[in-house]
């Protein structure tokens, strides 16, 4: 199972008999429930479990369904509704010719949000020992997940800000579907996914020397 | 310093990445220390990194208050033209859509502030060679675990495509706060690059 990577040789701190708090970097003797320097909580085992990414991920990804089924915004002019969904809305961002904007629109909200449930899902079962990658690649992913995630936040921003100028009376009927909630949830439920997966199990894999 | 005799970990880092054990040494002015293992930036001390990002939080607060209270956005239409600060539009949004309303003000408004004083906290007393103040460490940890959520460049993002989806309808123009938090997204960026968490800690140790 153990995947050759070049300059890995040298301890760790696990197995040296101690834990590295993620925080502030100090090494502190297993068993200890706290940083000695920073006050961080530090885990029993030494590692974050995956158990709450995959706890994450679950409710991102169930809370993603509704967020692309219901309106993201109900437009009613004239006593009649139009109701949009994500995907719906860059649809019509692309027929009034706003290609940018509906490009920006569509990685935001679809092709992050299943690119990072598919990149979460592989990084837990690596580090399960299915599969094989080097861990320079594996790191380089998880960071490249934990920094975009929050981009996705776009729409929801849309959405309030749309709604904020019909308060005003800036615009005609203009409210947020069901969907925006979902949507904002799903995006905060796998950033915490994101966060919950400790990077140094992608390193495990290699032992300690 | 904690009275006990010195423990064989005293001065040991681990990477927070792949758990490589290493030396915690003082890094030079301008260097930097990478782990050998997984080539984890650890360590980008710079003498003004300190200063550097104490005078950036500064910045955020004051024009954190000036980005609420100043025009955001003025809208013509049918004739008449309106101004509308970020505040005007968190007390209008109101009814089903608060919870919304709320998040996004937490996003882009009050994590950010709190992130802001967190670090005046933390860094003044350092940055002028006293003692850290009082709970200066859950400070700075709630500085550092808050940054993913402060999300105002993200907004600016947003604030662009609302305006091209309203561009048919009204006729729509940016307001000084707008500019306000086009300076704060740059000021974050700043601040990320300069704050070095493993440098600061070592001070509040």
């Amino acid at each position: 199972m153990r995947t050759r990577d070049p300059h890995i040789e040298g301890p760790t701190a696990l197995s040296s008999g101690l834990i590295g708090c993620e925080i502030c970097g100090r090494a502190v003797s297993v068993g200890a429930e706290t940083c000695t320097r920073c006050g961080g909580r530090l885990p029993r085992s030494g590692r974050r479990s995956t158990d709450a990414v995959w706890a994450w991920l679950f409710a991102g990804m169930i809370f993603y369904i509704p967020a692309n089924l219901y309106p993201m915004l109900i437009a009613s002019q004239f006593g009649s509704e139009q109701a949009s969904t994500i995907v719906g809305g860059a649809i019509d961002l692309i027929d009034h010719g706003s290609y940018a904007i509906a490009v920006i629109v569509l990685v935001a909200s679809v092709v992050i949000p299943i690119t990072k449930f598919a990149a979460i899902i592989w990084l837990c079962l690596l580090v399960r020992g299915r599969g094989e990658a080097s861990s320079h690649r594996a790191l380089q992913l998880y960071e490249v997940v934990e920094f975009i995630g929050r981009w996705s936040m776009i729409d929801v921003f849309v959405v309030a800000i749309l709604a904020a100028l019909v308060q005003m009376g800036f615009l005609a009927s203009l409210q947020p579907g069901a969907a925006a909630p979902f949507f904002a949830l799903s995006v905060a439920f796998t950033m915490m996914a994101a966060r919950a997966f400790d990077p140094r199990l992608i390193w495990d894999r290699l032992g300690g020397h | 310093m904690n009275g006990r005799p010195a423990r064989h970990q005293t001065g040991l880092l681990a990477c927070h990445c792949c758990d490589a054990l290493l030396t915690e040494i003082d890094t030079e002015p301008g260097q930097r220390l990478i782990c050998p293992r997984c080539e984890t930036v650890l360590t980008t001390s710079r003498s003004h990194s300190i200063s550097g990002v104490l005078v950036s939080a500064i910045c955020m607060a004051v024009l954190m208050v000036a980005a609420m209270l100043l025009p955001f956005i003025s809208l013509s239409a049918g004739g008449l033209e309106r101004n509308a600060a970020i505040l005007d539009a968190a007390r209008a949004v109101g009814g089903a859509a608060w919870p919304l309303a709320l998040a996004v003000g937490a996003m882009i408004a009050m994590i950010p502030m709190a992130r802001a004083l967190a670090l005046i906290y933390v860094l003044t007393p350092l940055s002028i060679g006293r003692a850290p103040a009082p709970g200066a460490r859950a400070a700075f940890r709630l500085a550092i675990e808050l940054r993913p959520w402060s999300m105002v460049e993200i907004f600016l993002i947003g604030v662009v495509v609302a305006l091209v989806k309203v561009a048919g309808l009204a006729s729509v123009a940016l307001g000084a706060a707008f500019w306000l938090f086009v300076a704060l997204a740059l000021i974050a960026f700043y601040e990320d690059a300069a704050l070095c968490r493993r440098t600061i800690w070592r001070m509040l140790a």
